[in-house]
Protein backbone atom coordinates (compact mmCIF):
# COMPACT_ATOMS: atom_id res chain seq x y z
CA UNK A 1 0.00 0.00 0.00
CA UNK A 2 2.97 2.50 0.83
CA UNK A 3 4.55 1.20 -2.33
CA UNK A 4 1.58 2.65 -4.61
CA UNK A 5 1.42 5.95 -2.18
CA UNK A 6 5.24 6.51 -3.00
CA UNK A 7 4.56 5.50 -7.39
CA UNK A 8 1.62 8.11 -6.97
CA UNK A 9 3.93 10.75 -5.84
CA UNK A 10 6.51 9.39 -8.14
CA UNK A 11 3.86 9.51 -11.00
CA UNK A 12 2.52 13.35 -10.04
CA UNK A 13 5.74 14.91 -9.86
CA UNK A 14 6.63 13.54 -13.63
CA UNK A 15 3.57 14.81 -14.63
CA UNK A 16 4.37 18.50 -13.60
CA UNK A 17 7.16 18.22 -14.53
CA UNK A 18 6.54 17.55 -17.79
CA UNK A 19 4.31 20.33 -17.80
CA UNK A 20 6.22 23.50 -16.43
CA UNK A 21 3.51 25.79 -16.91
CA UNK A 22 0.87 24.44 -14.29
CA UNK A 23 3.57 24.20 -11.67
CA UNK A 24 4.47 27.96 -12.49
CA UNK A 25 1.06 29.75 -13.03
CA UNK A 26 -0.44 29.91 -9.50
CA UNK A 27 3.09 30.76 -8.43
CA UNK A 28 3.39 33.80 -10.96
CA UNK A 29 -0.61 34.67 -10.27
CA UNK A 30 0.08 34.97 -6.17
CA UNK A 31 3.49 37.35 -6.88
CA UNK A 32 0.99 39.27 -9.91
CA UNK A 33 -1.80 40.08 -7.30
CA UNK A 34 1.03 40.96 -4.33
CA UNK A 35 2.69 42.92 -6.54
CA UNK A 36 -0.75 45.12 -8.06
CA UNK A 37 -1.80 46.12 -4.92
CA UNK A 38 0.71 48.56 -3.93
CA UNK A 39 0.09 50.31 -7.10
CA UNK A 40 -3.32 50.34 -6.36
CA UNK A 41 -3.58 50.99 -2.94
CA UNK A 42 -0.08 53.58 -3.28
CA UNK A 43 2.95 53.03 -1.62
CA UNK A 44 2.07 54.02 1.94
CA UNK A 45 3.84 51.30 3.95
CA UNK A 46 1.95 51.50 7.02
CA UNK A 47 -1.40 50.86 5.49
CA UNK A 48 0.05 48.46 3.26
CA UNK A 49 1.60 46.55 6.48
CA UNK A 50 -1.68 46.76 7.84
CA UNK A 51 -3.56 45.17 4.89
CA UNK A 52 -0.71 42.10 4.36
CA UNK A 53 -1.81 39.80 6.03
CA UNK A 54 -4.88 39.47 4.73
CA UNK A 55 -3.53 40.33 1.49
CA UNK A 56 -1.39 37.40 1.19
CA UNK A 57 -3.70 35.16 2.47
CA UNK A 58 -6.30 35.83 -0.61
CA UNK A 59 -4.10 35.88 -2.49
CA UNK A 60 -2.33 32.54 -1.74
CA UNK A 61 -6.26 31.44 -1.56
CA UNK A 62 -7.27 32.24 -5.35
CA UNK A 63 -4.06 30.96 -6.26
CA UNK A 64 -4.90 27.58 -4.96
CA UNK A 65 -8.11 28.04 -6.53
CA UNK A 66 -7.23 28.54 -9.58
CA UNK A 67 -5.06 25.16 -9.71
CA UNK A 68 -7.23 23.03 -8.23
CA UNK A 69 -10.05 23.02 -11.30
CA UNK A 70 -7.32 21.06 -13.37
CA UNK A 71 -6.49 18.35 -10.08
CA UNK A 72 -8.32 15.72 -11.07
CA UNK A 73 -9.62 16.48 -15.05
CA UNK A 74 -7.24 14.89 -17.06
CA UNK A 75 -7.51 11.56 -15.32
CA UNK A 76 -11.01 11.92 -15.07
CA UNK A 77 -10.88 12.55 -19.26
CA UNK A 78 -8.22 9.70 -20.28
CA UNK A 79 -9.75 7.23 -17.95
CA UNK A 80 -7.46 6.86 -14.94
CA UNK A 81 -9.60 8.02 -12.47
CA UNK A 82 -11.68 4.64 -13.61
CA UNK A 83 -8.55 2.70 -12.98
CA UNK A 84 -7.93 4.13 -9.55
CA UNK A 85 -11.45 2.83 -8.74
CA UNK A 86 -11.57 -0.65 -9.88
CA UNK A 87 -7.78 -0.80 -8.33
CA UNK A 88 -7.44 -3.47 -5.02
CA UNK A 89 -5.72 -0.48 -3.65
CA UNK A 90 -7.84 1.83 -1.35
CA UNK A 91 -9.09 4.86 -3.05
CA UNK A 92 -8.60 6.92 -0.29
CA UNK A 93 -4.40 5.91 -0.46
CA UNK A 94 -4.64 6.98 -3.77
CA UNK A 95 -6.36 10.22 -3.29
CA UNK A 96 -4.14 11.23 -0.25
CA UNK A 97 -1.00 10.89 -2.42
CA UNK A 98 -2.49 13.28 -5.31
CA UNK A 99 -3.63 15.64 -2.90
CA UNK A 100 0.07 15.44 -1.63
CA UNK A 101 1.38 15.92 -4.67
CA UNK A 102 -0.70 18.89 -5.31
CA UNK A 103 0.20 20.44 -2.14
CA UNK A 104 3.56 20.15 -2.71
CA UNK A 105 4.13 21.43 -5.89
CA UNK A 106 1.51 24.39 -5.11
CA UNK A 107 0.67 24.88 -1.65
CA UNK A 108 4.47 24.56 -0.34
CA UNK A 109 5.75 26.51 -3.34
CA UNK A 110 3.49 29.72 -2.33
CA UNK A 111 4.86 29.05 1.40
CA UNK A 112 8.21 29.35 -0.13
CA UNK A 113 7.29 32.70 -2.21
CA UNK A 114 5.69 34.16 0.92
CA UNK A 115 8.56 35.93 2.28
CA UNK A 116 9.61 37.73 -0.66
CA UNK A 117 6.10 39.00 -1.33
CA UNK A 118 5.61 39.93 2.76
CA UNK A 119 8.99 41.82 2.92
CA UNK A 120 7.60 43.65 -0.27
CA UNK A 121 4.33 44.73 1.79
CA UNK A 122 6.83 45.77 4.80
CA UNK A 123 6.12 43.42 7.17
CA UNK A 124 9.24 43.40 9.41
CA UNK A 125 11.45 40.69 9.26
CA UNK A 126 11.02 38.73 12.29
CA UNK A 127 7.35 38.51 11.48
CA UNK A 128 8.37 36.21 8.77
CA UNK A 129 8.39 33.00 10.62
CA UNK A 130 4.81 33.47 11.84
CA UNK A 131 3.66 33.99 8.17
CA UNK A 132 5.55 30.60 7.33
CA UNK A 133 4.06 29.04 10.10
CA UNK A 134 0.61 29.96 9.39
CA UNK A 135 0.61 29.15 5.80
CA UNK A 136 2.43 26.13 6.45
CA UNK A 137 -0.72 25.12 8.66
CA UNK A 138 -3.13 26.38 6.47
CA UNK A 139 -1.93 25.56 2.50
CA UNK A 140 -2.66 21.60 3.11
CA UNK A 141 -6.30 22.12 4.10
CA UNK A 142 -6.59 24.53 1.04
CA UNK A 143 -5.49 21.57 -0.86
CA UNK A 144 -7.75 19.07 0.49
CA UNK A 145 -10.98 20.95 1.07
CA UNK A 146 -10.20 22.36 -2.50
CA UNK A 147 -9.74 18.59 -3.81
CA UNK A 148 -13.65 17.38 -2.05
CA UNK A 149 -14.81 20.00 -4.52
CA UNK A 150 -12.85 18.91 -7.38
CA UNK A 151 -13.64 15.69 -7.30
CA UNK A 152 -17.31 16.30 -6.88
CA UNK A 153 -17.32 18.61 -10.23
CA UNK A 154 -14.68 16.65 -12.52
CA UNK A 155 -17.52 15.45 -14.47
CA UNK A 156 -18.94 18.85 -15.41
CA UNK A 157 -17.66 20.54 -18.49
CA UNK A 158 -17.90 23.65 -16.85
CA UNK A 159 -17.11 22.88 -12.76
CA UNK A 160 -15.01 26.12 -12.48
CA UNK A 161 -17.62 28.40 -11.21
CA UNK A 162 -19.22 25.93 -9.37
CA UNK A 163 -16.58 24.62 -7.79
CA UNK A 164 -15.37 28.12 -6.54
CA UNK A 165 -18.95 28.49 -4.71
CA UNK A 166 -18.79 25.42 -3.15
CA UNK A 167 -15.15 25.61 -2.29
CA UNK A 168 -14.98 29.86 -1.02
CA UNK A 169 -17.71 28.95 2.03
CA UNK A 170 -15.46 26.55 3.41
CA UNK A 171 -12.17 28.17 3.07
CA UNK A 172 -13.57 31.19 5.64
CA UNK A 173 -12.07 29.44 9.04
CA UNK A 174 -8.80 29.24 8.10
CA UNK A 175 -8.86 32.56 6.04
CA UNK A 176 -9.62 33.79 9.51
CA UNK A 177 -7.49 32.48 11.45
CA UNK A 178 -4.29 32.37 9.04
CA UNK A 179 -4.65 36.20 8.39
CA UNK A 180 -5.86 36.04 12.44
CA UNK A 181 -1.80 34.97 13.42
CA UNK A 182 -0.30 37.26 11.28
CA UNK A 183 -2.44 40.18 12.65
CA UNK A 184 -1.79 39.27 16.10
CA UNK A 185 1.78 38.90 15.66
CA UNK A 186 2.06 42.15 13.81
CA UNK A 187 0.52 43.64 16.97
CA UNK A 188 2.77 41.87 19.29
CA UNK A 189 -0.20 39.78 20.77
CA UNK A 190 0.41 35.98 21.41
CA UNK A 191 -0.13 33.73 18.23
CA UNK A 192 0.16 30.10 20.17
CA UNK A 193 -3.83 29.60 20.76
CA UNK A 194 -4.23 30.69 16.52
CA UNK A 195 -1.71 28.47 15.95
CA UNK A 196 -3.08 25.68 17.53
CA UNK A 197 -6.61 25.84 16.65
CA UNK A 198 -4.87 25.88 13.01
CA UNK A 199 -3.27 22.62 13.56
CA UNK A 200 -6.47 20.86 14.67
CA UNK A 201 -7.90 22.06 11.52
CA UNK A 202 -5.31 21.06 9.39
CA UNK A 203 -5.47 17.70 11.00
CA UNK A 204 -8.85 17.35 10.90
CA UNK A 205 -8.96 18.08 7.04
CA UNK A 206 -5.81 15.74 6.42
CA UNK A 207 -7.62 12.80 8.54
CA UNK A 208 -11.17 13.77 7.31
CA UNK A 209 -11.12 15.03 3.59
CA UNK A 210 -9.33 12.20 1.89
CA UNK A 211 -12.83 9.89 2.47
CA UNK A 212 -15.07 12.91 0.94
CA UNK A 213 -12.58 12.74 -2.13
CA UNK A 214 -13.02 9.27 -2.44
CA UNK A 215 -16.45 9.55 -2.41
CA UNK A 216 -16.53 12.19 -4.96
CA UNK A 217 -14.79 10.65 -7.38
CA UNK A 218 -16.72 7.28 -6.86
CA UNK A 219 -20.01 9.35 -7.57
CA UNK A 220 -18.62 11.32 -10.68
CA UNK A 221 -17.28 8.18 -12.09
CA UNK A 222 -20.26 6.64 -11.46
CA UNK A 223 -22.21 8.75 -13.56
CA UNK B 1 -10.93 -17.24 -8.20
CA UNK B 2 -10.63 -20.46 -10.61
CA UNK B 3 -13.96 -21.40 -9.55
CA UNK B 4 -15.67 -18.07 -9.25
CA UNK B 5 -18.56 -16.67 -11.44
CA UNK B 6 -19.86 -13.58 -12.09
CA UNK B 7 -23.53 -12.96 -12.76
CA UNK B 8 -26.00 -10.23 -12.61
CA UNK B 9 -29.64 -10.91 -11.32
CA UNK B 10 -32.64 -8.85 -12.66
CA UNK B 11 -30.83 -6.12 -13.77
CA UNK B 12 -31.56 -2.85 -15.06
CA UNK B 13 -30.16 0.41 -16.26
CA UNK B 14 -31.66 3.55 -16.71
CA UNK B 15 -29.93 6.71 -18.19
CA UNK B 16 -31.23 10.14 -18.30
CA UNK B 17 -34.69 8.98 -17.79
CA UNK B 18 -34.61 6.32 -20.68
CA UNK B 19 -34.87 2.49 -19.56
CA UNK B 20 -31.68 0.77 -21.32
CA UNK B 21 -32.07 -2.33 -20.45
CA UNK B 22 -33.93 -4.66 -17.82
CA UNK B 23 -34.54 -7.72 -16.11
CA UNK B 24 -31.20 -8.96 -17.79
CA UNK B 25 -29.57 -12.44 -16.34
CA UNK B 26 -26.63 -12.72 -17.40
CA UNK B 27 -23.60 -15.29 -15.76
CA UNK B 28 -20.25 -15.76 -16.60
CA UNK B 29 -17.87 -18.93 -15.33
CA UNK B 30 -14.54 -19.55 -15.92
CA UNK B 31 -13.18 -20.67 -19.32
CA UNK B 32 -16.52 -18.21 -20.71
CA UNK B 33 -16.32 -15.44 -23.30
CA UNK B 34 -19.44 -13.04 -23.14
CA UNK B 35 -19.63 -10.66 -26.31
CA UNK B 36 -22.15 -8.07 -25.85
CA UNK B 37 -23.75 -6.46 -28.81
CA UNK B 38 -26.37 -4.11 -30.29
CA UNK B 39 -26.98 -0.65 -31.76
CA UNK B 40 -25.27 2.43 -31.02
CA UNK B 41 -26.58 3.62 -27.41
CA UNK B 42 -28.28 0.38 -26.34
CA UNK B 43 -26.27 -0.02 -23.37
CA UNK B 44 -23.28 -2.23 -23.84
CA UNK B 45 -20.88 0.46 -21.86
CA UNK B 46 -23.31 0.75 -19.34
CA UNK B 47 -23.41 -3.04 -18.67
CA UNK B 48 -19.88 -3.13 -18.59
CA UNK B 49 -19.47 -0.54 -16.57
CA UNK B 50 -22.04 -1.93 -14.00
CA UNK B 51 -20.25 -5.47 -13.87
CA UNK B 52 -16.88 -3.61 -13.56
CA UNK B 53 -18.65 -2.38 -10.29
CA UNK B 54 -17.88 1.57 -11.65
CA UNK B 55 -21.90 2.44 -11.93
CA UNK B 56 -24.93 1.32 -9.54
CA UNK B 57 -27.85 -0.63 -11.21
CA UNK B 58 -30.65 0.88 -11.00
CA UNK B 59 -32.52 -1.98 -9.66
CA UNK B 60 -31.25 -5.83 -9.47
CA UNK B 61 -27.49 -6.33 -8.69
CA UNK B 62 -24.26 -8.06 -9.63
CA UNK B 63 -23.15 -10.67 -7.90
CA UNK B 64 -19.73 -13.03 -7.63
CA UNK B 65 -20.20 -16.61 -6.32
CA UNK B 66 -23.60 -15.22 -4.95
CA UNK B 67 -22.49 -12.43 -2.85
CA UNK B 68 -23.22 -8.76 -4.17
CA UNK B 69 -20.17 -6.60 -5.51
CA UNK B 70 -21.00 -3.69 -3.64
CA UNK B 71 -20.69 -5.72 -0.31
CA UNK B 72 -17.12 -7.71 -1.48
CA UNK B 73 -15.65 -5.14 -3.29
CA UNK B 74 -12.04 -6.72 -2.81
CA UNK B 75 -13.80 -9.91 -4.53
CA UNK B 76 -13.53 -8.15 -7.46
CA UNK B 77 -11.49 -5.55 -7.70
CA UNK B 78 -8.48 -7.98 -6.87
CA UNK B 79 -9.26 -10.58 -10.06
CA UNK B 80 -10.43 -7.99 -12.63
CA UNK B 81 -8.65 -6.18 -15.41
CA UNK B 82 -11.41 -3.13 -16.55
CA UNK B 83 -10.20 -1.57 -20.16
CA UNK B 84 -12.63 1.54 -20.82
CA UNK B 85 -12.97 3.52 -24.05
CA UNK B 86 -10.04 5.95 -22.55
CA UNK B 87 -7.56 3.44 -21.28
CA UNK B 88 -6.16 5.34 -18.11
CA UNK B 89 -2.57 5.60 -20.57
CA UNK B 90 -1.10 9.30 -19.96
CA UNK B 91 0.36 10.81 -22.69
CA UNK B 92 2.94 13.04 -20.87
CA UNK B 93 4.27 9.48 -19.34
CA UNK B 94 6.27 6.74 -21.82
CA UNK B 95 4.84 3.63 -22.39
CA UNK B 96 6.69 2.10 -20.03
CA UNK B 97 6.14 4.36 -17.32
CA UNK B 98 2.33 4.23 -17.83
CA UNK B 99 1.72 -0.07 -17.42
CA UNK B 100 4.86 0.52 -14.75
CA UNK B 101 2.10 2.16 -13.19
CA UNK B 102 -0.80 0.64 -13.86
CA UNK B 103 0.79 -2.71 -13.06
CA UNK B 104 0.89 -1.47 -9.24
CA UNK B 105 -2.85 -0.45 -9.11
CA UNK B 106 -3.06 -4.02 -9.24
CA UNK B 107 -0.20 -6.70 -8.48
CA UNK B 108 3.09 -4.59 -9.72
CA UNK B 109 5.27 -5.96 -12.86
CA UNK B 110 9.08 -5.48 -13.24
CA UNK B 111 10.58 -4.00 -16.17
CA UNK B 112 11.55 -7.20 -17.81
CA UNK B 113 7.75 -8.30 -17.56
CA UNK B 114 6.60 -4.91 -18.88
CA UNK B 115 9.85 -5.20 -21.87
CA UNK B 116 8.05 -8.35 -22.82
CA UNK B 117 4.69 -7.19 -22.30
CA UNK B 118 5.43 -4.30 -24.89
CA UNK B 119 7.52 -6.89 -27.64
CA UNK B 120 4.11 -9.25 -27.23
CA UNK B 121 1.89 -6.14 -28.53
CA UNK B 122 4.91 -5.14 -31.50
CA UNK B 123 5.83 -2.23 -29.53
CA UNK B 124 9.83 -3.17 -28.76
CA UNK B 125 12.02 -0.19 -29.13
CA UNK B 126 9.29 2.00 -27.74
CA UNK B 127 9.52 1.75 -23.96
CA UNK B 128 11.19 4.96 -23.61
CA UNK B 129 8.43 7.19 -26.16
CA UNK B 130 6.27 9.83 -24.53
CA UNK B 131 2.78 7.58 -25.77
CA UNK B 132 1.46 11.27 -26.90
CA UNK B 133 3.69 11.15 -29.59
CA UNK B 134 2.38 7.23 -30.59
CA UNK B 135 -0.67 7.26 -32.90
CA UNK B 136 -3.73 5.99 -31.86
CA UNK B 137 -3.38 2.23 -32.92
CA UNK B 138 -0.15 2.42 -30.89
CA UNK B 139 -1.68 3.68 -28.19
CA UNK B 140 -4.26 0.87 -27.68
CA UNK B 141 -1.12 -1.53 -27.82
CA UNK B 142 -0.04 0.67 -24.64
CA UNK B 143 -3.06 -0.15 -22.92
CA UNK B 144 -3.41 -4.08 -24.15
CA UNK B 145 0.08 -4.68 -23.49
CA UNK B 146 -1.81 -4.94 -19.54
CA UNK B 147 -3.16 -8.07 -21.02
CA UNK B 148 0.45 -9.78 -21.32
CA UNK B 149 1.37 -9.24 -17.81
CA UNK B 150 0.40 -11.15 -14.71
CA UNK B 151 -3.16 -10.26 -15.32
CA UNK B 152 -6.60 -10.95 -13.35
CA UNK B 153 -8.70 -13.58 -13.98
CA UNK B 154 -11.61 -11.65 -15.24
CA UNK B 155 -11.46 -9.09 -17.86
CA UNK B 156 -13.94 -6.34 -18.91
CA UNK B 157 -12.84 -5.17 -22.34
CA UNK B 158 -14.87 -2.11 -23.72
CA UNK B 159 -14.07 -1.90 -27.46
CA UNK B 160 -10.75 -3.47 -27.42
CA UNK B 161 -10.22 -3.78 -30.84
CA UNK B 162 -10.70 0.03 -31.89
CA UNK B 163 -7.93 1.68 -33.88
CA UNK B 164 -6.19 -2.13 -34.14
CA UNK B 165 -4.79 -3.12 -37.66
CA UNK B 166 -5.89 -6.39 -39.06
CA UNK B 167 -3.07 -8.69 -37.77
CA UNK B 168 -3.11 -7.24 -34.17
CA UNK B 169 -6.78 -7.99 -33.86
CA UNK B 170 -6.18 -11.44 -35.05
CA UNK B 171 -3.18 -11.51 -32.10
CA UNK B 172 -5.46 -10.19 -30.08
CA UNK B 173 -8.40 -12.65 -30.65
CA UNK B 174 -6.34 -15.67 -30.47
CA UNK B 175 -5.05 -14.29 -26.71
CA UNK B 176 -8.50 -13.91 -25.31
CA UNK B 177 -9.40 -17.26 -26.73
CA UNK B 178 -5.80 -18.99 -24.80
CA UNK B 179 -7.09 -16.37 -21.57
CA UNK B 180 -10.04 -18.51 -21.77
CA UNK B 181 -8.71 -21.96 -22.36
CA UNK B 182 -6.55 -21.05 -19.23
CA UNK B 183 -9.74 -20.77 -17.15
CA UNK B 184 -9.99 -16.78 -16.98
CA UNK B 185 -13.09 -14.92 -18.06
CA UNK B 186 -13.09 -12.16 -21.05
CA UNK B 187 -16.62 -9.73 -21.39
CA UNK B 188 -16.11 -7.60 -24.19
CA UNK B 189 -17.91 -5.33 -26.27
CA UNK B 190 -16.87 -4.97 -30.07
CA UNK B 191 -18.71 -4.16 -33.27
CA UNK B 192 -16.13 -6.26 -35.12
CA UNK B 193 -16.91 -9.78 -36.19
CA UNK B 194 -15.05 -12.23 -34.18
CA UNK B 195 -13.18 -14.97 -36.10
CA UNK B 196 -11.29 -16.78 -33.68
CA UNK B 197 -13.40 -17.70 -30.63
CA UNK B 198 -13.13 -20.34 -27.68
CA UNK B 199 -15.54 -23.22 -27.64
CA UNK B 200 -17.45 -21.31 -24.96
CA UNK B 201 -18.07 -17.98 -26.76
CA UNK B 202 -21.45 -16.57 -26.36
CA UNK B 203 -23.24 -13.46 -28.01
CA UNK B 204 -25.62 -11.32 -25.77
CA UNK B 205 -27.35 -8.85 -27.70
CA UNK B 206 -28.67 -6.09 -25.82
CA UNK B 207 -30.80 -5.04 -29.29
CA UNK B 208 -33.27 -7.59 -28.51
CA UNK B 209 -33.15 -7.98 -25.07
CA UNK B 210 -33.82 -4.20 -24.66
CA UNK B 211 -37.73 -3.44 -24.25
Amino acid sequence: MSNVFTLMLLRETRLMFRRPAELVNPLVFFAIVIALFPLAVGPESQLLQTLSPGLLWVAALLAVLLSLDGLFRSDFEDGSLEQWVVSPHPLVVLVLAKVLAHWLYCGLALVMLSPVLALMLGMPIDRIPTLLLSLLLGTPVLSLLGAVGAALTVGLKRGGILLALLILPLYIPVLILGSGVIQAALQGLPTSGYLLWMASLTMLTVTLAPFAVAAGLRISVGE
Amino acid sequence: MTDAYLETVNLACERDWRLLFEHLHVSVKPKDMLQVSGPNGSGKTSLLRLMAGLMRPTTGEVLINGVSIHQQRHELTANLLWLGHAAGIKGLLTAEENLMWLAALHHGATREQIGQALAAVGLAGFEDVACHTLSAGQQRRVALARLYLDAPALWILDEPFTALDKQAVTQLELHLAQHCNKGGMVILTTHHPLQNVPSTFRELDLGQAAV
